[in-house]
């Protein structure tokens, strides 16, 4: 988001209530997160980006990867339609300790297809792709030699987690419906509240 | 090397700009003062600094930490655990970590804003069960500078009446969450007391400030200063004053003192230029945070005080204190596919359980209370990490898998889980302490502390009691813990002592100057015009987050250093 529209309008949030008398009317609330929707569509929009640490055929694989763990369905897409792979690779320039295990994960992953199915992951078929994840995605019941690709992919996959469901489209999904002006806090709806067996003792 | 030495003499000179500084700058600067404020970090203003309402796809990294804010990109936190050119050592077989920020307002930024008094009980434990000290001072006496401080400040709360847990005056408290409800179904059935939270937090218009609009997002800094941190509540009518001067990037490195053993201001280095100035002061007011002071207090060396400064007792240092802690997350399995709703609320929980039980019917000497929170947050980096622990209950594969289950998976499991925390109450030791290491230096030359830091029986046996507890409350909502209970020889998964950011007592006060640093007004006792107003001053740790008893001990200080210039005797 554009810095200094940004700070405008947390300006304008900060002064509305002051000048209406300190209580938040709807109006108010309303204008308040268009402004902040506003200054968000006017920031830089990202473009594609090119891998900042992966290799191409590195690249490949993570977007195989993302897209097997997180697929697309009636209810959202997949974790590459929302850059889960531009993610994955600007963390591991932001946090390079990760780097190491993640390129490693990646080559131990190569190795074994190369060993099963005489190819790397990418260039395998999408059933011999499953088969491989197919041993090292459930760790209780993986076989003991699978243990390094095992902690590769649980880690691989919180990754790809929090790259799909912090993104807009993973949020909307979820149905997560806070992170925003609420005037009066009226606690939780009654369906909630039956749905816990609940109530509110007034 | 050339020292720039300011040819004003100031009233005071505080170092530090958090709780304790932020209320002694106020007080001291309303009652005329001359005040000049040194802080170590840069300047934060909560209106334009805190990213308040942003999401974590606004950014690329998605609300990670950074090396400048460890506890997350978003959090109103600059510093943490380790800072660049800034060491400490911890001693052989003990254990310390550090949490320090650098920035105006210190730690009352990012805090949970629970603010809770100390009770009477809590002054006077070495009466109760024998163990550490009594405070020089009681209740009765902190009772009408809480009442100010809740005046002031605003915290919302529901009257108990309960003995130890004493109330304050209250805006209304915002009505529990759906789950929160539930879990105190569960604790009425166990007889645990859960009531609303007390929290700095507006409920209501208050002093200039407007409500809470309940986003939830309090440790971000609040654009509308809508709860409680030093520069958005305490620093702003300092300023007004026109009599505080407020001096960033200063990191003070020790006090200075003349021939007849008073201090006479504080020399410190500017971290951006590296240069050295001096300022002077005619009174000078510790507020570094606890161990911060007592560091500053034992590099203040000089023949006189050879020991360092105020402390001809040997006790600066000494008495170290941290709250105890331990968690338990449960899996609920009523909580899956939640009606969808916002659950945000204030930063924070609305109810919470205080310290319920008799100590002298258990095997340990000191309470602890409960914090819990869960549900339905806004996703954030490291969204229901470790999902392969969880999802695979009664499936004979096991947790973890790829692909359109585990994508219903996280949509099901999404807010089904309620973590809960202990805060208990550390006994104070003399041989827990921190010193200055004899080789250590940081970056500016300032000599480095060491700690010497360790748990005994009383807190391992009060942790496991939590972990009982909480496991206790998990299983009567029909949950399941996350993990195994943990074991004797896992100290029953008791926090490393530093964690939970709640260091207290290395400057203790007292009524004999050969046990103690400083007087009931915390002062010095060695040298009439040094203050120390952060948590150096506490006697015993309570099983309370100490911030609400750091404001009122810090008016109660200021308000003397006050009264004292006025008769003449500062």
């Amino acid at each position: 988001m554009n810095k200094i529209s940004r700070r405008e309008t947390l300006k304008i949030l900060a002064s509305a209530p002051l000048a209406a008398g300190f209580s938040w009317t709807g109006a108010e609330v309303q204008e308040a997160q268009e402004k902040v929707l506003e200054a968000r569509r006017t920031g830089a929009e990202d473009g594609k980006v090119t891998p900042r640490f992966f290799t191409d055929h590195e690249y490949k694989t993570v977007q195989a990867l993302v897209d097997l763990i997180i697929p697309a369905d009636e209810r959202s897409g997949s974790a590459t339609d929302v850059g889960v792979h531009e993610f994955i690779d600007f963390m591991m320039v932001d946090q390079p300790s990760r780097q190491t295990t993640m390129r490693g994960g990646l080559a131990w992953i190569d190795v074994q297809c190369q060993k099963r199915f005489g190819k790397t992951f990418v260039d395998c078929s999408g059933e011999k792709q499953k088969a491989m994840l197919d041993e090292i995605a459930w760790p209780r019941t993986a076989k003991p030699e699978m243990t390094h690709g095992v902690a590769f992919f649980n880690s691989f996959r919180d990754l790809t987690a929090t790259g799909f469901w912090t993104s807009k489209m993973g949020i909307e999904d979820l149905q997560y419906m806070g992170n925003r002006f609420v005037p009066q806090w009226a606690g939780c709806p009654k369906e909630a509240l039956d749905q816990l067996g609940v109530k509110y003792h007034e | 090397m050339q020292v720039i030495r300011s040819s004003k003499v100031y009233d005071v000179c505080i170092v530090g700009s958090g709780a304790g500084g932020g209320m002694a700058a106020k007080v001291l600067t309303e009652a005329g003062a001359e005040v000049v404020m040194l802080e170590a970090g840069p300047w934060w203003d909560t209106a334009t600094d805190s990213v308040m309402f942003r999401w974590p796809y606004d950014s690329p990294r998605r609300g990670a930490a950074t090396p400048q804010r460890q506890i997350g990109e978003f959090r109103a936190s600059l510093g943490g655990w380790t800072l660049e050119g800034e060491p400490y050592t911890v001693a052989d077989g003990t254990e310390f970590d550090w949490f320090r920020s650098r920035m105006l307002g210190g730690r009352t930024n990012h805090w949970g804003r629970i603010s809770l008094r100390f009770g009477p009980n809590d002054f006077k434990r070495r009466s109760i069960d024998g163990l550490g000290d009594d405070w020089p001072i009681g209740y009765e006496d902190l009772k009408p500078y809480y009442d100010k401080v809740d005046r002031l400040v605003g915290i919302f709360g529901s009257e108990e009446g309960l003995h130890n847990e004493p109330d304050g005056i209250f805006l209304p408290p915002p009505k529990p969450r759906c789950y929160e409800l539930m879990v105190k179904k569960a604790c009425d059935k166990l007889r645990i007391t859960c009531i609303p939270s007390r929290k700095s937090i507006l409920t209501r218009p208050h002093n200039g400030r407007a409500p809470c609009h309940y986003c939830a997002q309090c440790g971000r800094g609040c654009s509308t200063h809508s709860n409680f941190s030093s520069p958005s509540v305490l620093l702003p009518p300092a300023v007004k004053t026109g009599k505080l001067t407020i001096i960033n990037h200063a990191m003070a490195r020790e006090v200075t003192t003349n021939a007849d053993g008073l201090a006479t201001g504080v020399s410190y280095v500017n971290t951006r230029d590296r240069r050295e100035h001096q300022v002077r002061a005619r009174i000078v007011v510790l507020a570094a945070s606890a161990c911060e002071s007592a560091r500053l207090l034992l590099n203040s060396k000089s023949s006189r005080f050879s020991n360092g400064l105020a402390n001809s007792s040997g006790v600066v240092g000494k008495y170290l204190t941290d709250s105890t802690g331990t968690s338990v997350r449960g899996f609920f399995p009523r909580m899956m596919n939640m009606v969808p709703h916002n659950e945000d609320g204030v930063g924070g929980m609305h109810l919470y359980m205080p310290w319920w039980l008799d100590n002298k019917k258990l095997d340990f000497p000191r309470g602890y209370h409960i914090e819990f929170g869960g549900g339905r947050r806004m996703p954030s980096y490291g969204f229901m990490g470790g999902i392969h622990r969880y999802n695979g209950m009664g499936k004979p594969r096991g947790g973890g898998g790829y692909g359109q289950q585990l994508k219903e998976d996280y949509r099901r499991f999404y807010g089904a889980f309620i973590g809960f925390a202990g805060r208990g109450e550390m006994i104070a030791r003399e041989d827990n302490y921190l010193e200055i290491d004899p080789n250590v230096v940081d970056k500016f030359g300032i000599p480095v502390l060491r700690f010497h830091i360790t748990w005994s029986d009383y807190e391992y046996e009060q942790v496991k009691h939590m972990q009982e507890t909480f496991r206790e409350i998990v299983h009567t909502l029909g949950g399941t813990p996350l993990t195994p209970m943990p074991t004797k020889e896992e100290g029953y998964g008791i926090s490393k002592p530093g964690q939970i950011i709640h260091e207290l007592g290395v400057t203790r006060m007292g009524n004999d100057p050969k046990t103690s640093v400083l007087n009931k007004y915390c002062q010095a006792h060695d040298v009439k015009n040094l203050f120390v107003v952060d948590g150096g001053p506490f006697v015993s740790q309570a099983d309370k987050n100490p911030t609400w008893t750091i404001l009122a001990l810090a008016m109660w200080s200021s308000e003397y250093m006050a009264e004292e210039r006025r008769k003449g005797n500062l």
